[in-house]
């Protein structure tokens, strides 16, 4: 601690300023006076007596100096006046000082961006305790998470590794809290939930385990924070009220803490609510149907010491026990363990790829930003090689100098670190609040911690040292006889020639990763582009969708049935409407169910024995028109494909083609769906994107909802007129069916918002990276080409004095620089070419190998260059040779 | 640089127990003494003793007050304070365990060391 004591004083001595040399002075000179005392009553001559008493004090300046250094820091009073003597050289050129600052500011604002969103969705885990032993339990080859309440049960109770396991399902409700009735999303909870997740209520109780007794035994709704702030004005007295949920009483029992939001790191609910109110929550209850796998997640917290290993091997024993007792409903009951925070392997390994290829990329921009620095720093040094050689000559060391010349590297990276997150604060801000999908309550829950300041200091610092580095050659170099003596002129002509070797290969690889960065992000637009005119299997334009669950206004069975009917005969009703059907789901809005199908000669309907798994449509007669759908061979459903009529389906080609053989082949003929219902193939419908942008190609049916009943009620309207008045009369029309009825309505382009939001996301940041090495293009050329034309303007001069033409003059002073760009454009091209083979992980349909794209990017970089190089060439064309010579 | 670290760290110590022996003394009466007692290690650069006690003082082993000398002029007084003398003691521990060792290390003879 002494030595801490000792630091806080010299620091406080130094932050005071505090010059106490008046206290050493009046000791020296006490210490002498009774040393000459001593020497005086020893028996010599005053004189003498003084004279000894000096000697034997020593040197007063080296006293004085070791006095002052041991009261302050003197290191860190030799750095303030180096960056003193910085600032004030910084200052003198504020032109090269800004656009150093502002270059490191976008570059290092990009990275703390991107380690930012890095940070919150794959470094930081779960807001909840022990998050490090969290995981969610994945089944078979297809790291299907989707699991069934008995199969959940049978997992919960005889696993021996979790500490608890649980389990839950993200659904909709109308929520009726007494004023008008809206959607909420909420979490529809296994009793153990809260318990298993150790998080402790804000306001009131969790429900737990104890509350359930069987079906229907647990109204009870927990809010999140956020919903008790925006829908009850934090009103405490919320405990204990009852609200209507899918018109069915539920009683308020506790608000959960702000920073809880649920398992999922992007989807916020407003509610939990248990399990066994499933039958309300969603208008009907599987919880007793081993094979229906609506369980969404099952997750849970391993015991202290398991590894996952044996937590693996623990569930296939559970599995094992599972495709024994039930073969007609378990199969392939292997496990795997995942994060349960990106949704396991569903989302994980996209945005991991995803953001380590973002951060590669912004990597490449400070790279790319320091080269620019560099060169800048290294022109820098040595334009002021006169000064640097007056310095040495007057007896600096080279160390001093270099120690200047990083001061003022690292002054300047720092300025440009503290603006670059400065602004990427505030756009992590703007992220975390914005809402990208709004049907769904989608977030990313993106701020800056320690860690997003650290990594930027950290960069900033290492950028610094990095560009200040450059020049240290240079410095070293110099020999301070020769500059003096040859002047500016001869400098140039002495030592320039390698200097500028170095200076541009910094530009040209500066370039190289500009060209790079304007290559993916043109590769992403494109492939964002197309996929928006890609063939879905239904045409999304001129159509509106509305999205509603019956069961949230409380129909089922035969009123659910009479509903839609009335329905789609109110959206005939309207002028202007060409067709109306609806589907349980509109492909492509996230969500969806899939079912095993079997040949019809298959007796044992085990999912091992299954000939494809498809995804599963309830459709109305019109659906396929209305979608725009084309239907390739037989026909369309009628409304006499009804519960007396027998089975049929419409499957798509691939079904067709792994079932039947093939499309002509199918219709007519039978299979059988995972009940054993025997089904005929009426008719055949063009393939489609059913779940996922960027699916594999998939098997598909379509079930008539007369045959198959569904609450879940997609209307398509499909018209020529104007979709927003035709909007506002369906609005009407369906309050005027059931004002209770909550619904969410809007055009099927808009809809497709969450399926193409990956794809969104990816191009809009892509973009923006572009964009920035585009910005870095510039100024790399920029700085080039000024600076070889102020450095040749005297050759210029006599060139143009000696009846040099326009285009003489501009080759001579810009041709270097175009001929590096040249250079940089093809050598960043390929190298983009080859890169973005991983975009196409990330962005549906991109190719590089896209005349559009390469051409894009050859002009794009010409276009950069001719703007960086316009403001130099007008200064080269505009020199005056008279003036130019009489001046020197 | 070496060299005076050695210096001060012995001075300091130095200082340390004369206070503690004399009680408070100006910084001529703490060379004076250590000069007696050392012989040459204060024999000339006395000077370097302020920088020492100055740096005494910040890490609070010592502590100073102008006081009046024996000519009765104004001079600065230090004193031990209780910080410094458990300092004191422990580093004179220290000291005696390093010097027992060296000594021991010295008056080997070569069959011992077999």
């Amino acid at each position: 601690m002494r030595w801490l004591r000792r630091f806080v004083r010299r620091a406080v001595n130094l932050a005071t300023g505090r010059v106490d040399d008046e206290r050493l002075r009046e000791e020296i000179e006490e210490h002498i006076a009774l040393d000459t005392e001593a020497n005086l009553r020893a028996g010599m001559t005053p004189v003498e007596a003084r004279r000894r008493a000096i000697l034997k004090f020593g040197g007063v300046g080296t006293v004085r100096e070791d006095y002052r250094a041991e009261r302050g820091l003197p290191w860190i009073e030799n750095l303030a006046q180096d960056v003193r003597f910085s600032v004030r050289v910084l200052r003198k050129s504020p032109g090269f000082t800004i656009a150093a600052v502002l270059t490191l500011a976008l570059a290092i604002g990009a990275n703390s961006v991107v380690f930012g969103v890095l940070n919150a969705l794959i470094l930081k885990p779960l807001n909840v305790p022990h998050a490090e032993s969290l995981y969610t339990i994945e089944r078979g080859g297809y790291k299907d998470q989707a699991t069934s309440y008995p199969d959940y049960l049978d997992l919960r109770d005889r696993n021996r590794t979790f500490e608890a396991l649980t389990a839950y399902i993200l659904i909709p409700v109308g929520m009726d809290t007494g004023k008008n009735p809206s959607q909420a999303w909420g979490y529809e909870v296994a009793g153990n939930y809260f318990d298993a997740m150790g998080v402790q209520p804000f306001l009131g109780r969790f429900f737990n385990a104890g509350d359930e007794h069987g079906p229907n035994s647990a109204p009870y709704l927990v809010l999140s924070w956020s919903y008790w702030h925006s829908h009850f004005q934090e009103d405490r007295g919320v405990v204990g009220r009852v609200v209507q949920v899918n018109k069915h009483p539920f009683t308020i029992l506790g608000v959960a803490p702000p920073a809880f939001n649920g398992t999922l790191l992007f989807f916020f609910p407003d509610f939990w609510a248990p399990m066994v109110q499933e039958e309300q929550l969603q208008g009907r209850s599987v919880l007793n149907d081993r094979g229906r796998r609506t369980i969404y997640m099952v997750l849970g917290h391993l015991k202290p010491g398991v590894t996952q290993a044996q937590a693996i091997a623990d569930l296939d024993s559970v599995g094992a026990y599972l495709e024994k007792t039930y073969p007609k409903d378990d199969g392939w009951m292997t496990y795997s363990l995942a994060r349960p925070s990106l949704a396991g392997d569903l989302l994980g390994p996209g945005v991991r790829g995803f953001m380590t290829g973002m951060m590669l990329l912004a990597g490449l921009i400070l790279v790319a930003a320091c080269a620019n620095l560099g060169s800048l720093f290294s022109a820098r040094a040595a334009d002021r090689s006169r000064e640097v050689a007056l310095r040495l000559a007057l007896g600096s060391t080279r160390r001093r100098i270099l120690r200047a010349l990083f001061t003022e590297a690292v002054l300047v990276s720092l300025c440009g670190g503290a603006v670059g997150l400065a602004g990427s604060v505030a756009l992590l801000r703007q992220l975390s609040v914005w809402h990208p999908v709004p049907q769904f309550p989608i977030y990313v829950p993106v701020y800056a911690d320690a860690k997003v300041y650290l990594v930027a200091l950290l960069l900033a610092l290492a950028s610094g040292f990095l560009f200040g580095a450059v020049p240290v050659r240079q410095i070293l170099r110099t020999n301070p006889y020769e500059v003096v003596k040859a002047g500016s002129a001869g400098i140039i002509a002495g030592h320039g020639g390698r200097r500028l070797v170095l200076r541009d290969v910094l530009l040209v690889a500066q370039i190289a990763i500009s060209a790079v960065l304007v290559t993916s992000s043109l590769v992403a637009v494109r492939g964002l582009a197309r996929s928006m005119h890609a063939s879905f299997g239904f045409d999304p334009r001129n159509a509106v969708v509305v999205d509603t669950d019956l069961s949230m206004a409380g129909y089922s069975g035969d009123r659910a049935t009479a509903m839609q009917k009335r329905m789609i005969g109110a959206m005939e009703t309207i002028p202007g409407v060409k067709s109306v059907g609806f589907t349980s789901l509109v492909p492509l809005s996230g969500g969806g169910s899939t079912e095993d199908v079997f040949s019809e000669q298959t007796t044992e309907l085990k999912p091992s024995k299954a000939a494809a798994n498809v995804a599963v449509f309830s459709v109305s007669p019109e659906y396929f028109s209305a979608a725009g759908t084309t239907v390739l061979i037989g026909r369309n459903f009628s409304w006499h494909d009804d519960s007396g009529a027998p089975p049929v389906a419409v499957v798509n080609a691939i079904f067709a083609r792994k079932v039947f053989g093939s499309v002509s082949n199918a219709v007519g003929r039978y299979y059988k769906r995972d009940d054993g219902t025997r089904v005929q193939v009426a008719g055949v419908v063009e393939d489609g994107k059913y779940y996922q942008m960027t699916e594999d190609p998939r098997a598909a049916e379509f079930l008539p909802f007369l045959q198959r009943p569904t609450q879940l009620t997609a209307l398509v309207v499909r018209s020529d007129r104007d979709l927003l008045q035709l909007a506002t009369e369906m609005r009407s029309k369906l309050s005027g069916l059931d004002s209770g009825l909550p619904f969410n309505l809007q055009t099927w382009s808009d809809g497709l918002g969450l399926a193409l939001f990956p794809s969104r996301v990816a191009t809009v940041s892509l973009g923006v990276l572009g964009m920035m090495g585009a910005m870095l293009t510039i100024t790399g050329i920029f700085g080039m080409a000024a600076y070889s034309v102020s450095k040749r303007l005297r050759e210029l001069g006599i060139r143009m004095a000696l009846g040099a033409q326009r285009r003489e003059v501009l080759r001579v002073a810009l041709g270097r620089a175009v001929k590096l760009l040249a250079i940089g454009s093809a050598a960043g091209l390929v190298l983009g070419i080859l890169a973005s083979r991983v975009l196409a992980f990330i962005v549906y349909q991109a190719t590089p190998r896209d005349p559009l794209v390469l051409a894009g990017v050859v002009v794009a970089m010409a276009l950069l260059g001719v703007v960086a190089a316009w403001i130099p060439a007008q200064r080269a064309l505009s020199i005056d040779p008279l003036r130019l010579l009489r001046e020197e | 640089m070496k060299k005076t670290d050695v210096l001060q760290g012995t001075l300091a110590l130095m200082v340390l127990k004369t206070l503690d022996v004399l009680g408070p003394l100006h910084g001529y009466g703490i060379a004076r003494r250590i000069e007696q007692i050392s012989g040459d290690l204060l024999a000339v650069n006395q000077g370097t003793l302020y920088p020492v006690l100055l740096k005494l003082e910040q890490e609070g082993a010592v502590a100073s007050e102008w006081g009046a000398s024996e000519n009765n002029r104004r001079a600065r007084f230090y004193r031990l304070t209780r910080e410094g003398r458990k300092q004191l003691q422990v580093e004179t521990e220290d000291w005696e365990k390093t010097a027992a060792i060296i000594g021991r290390f010295f008056e080997a003879k070569a069959e011992d060391l077999i």
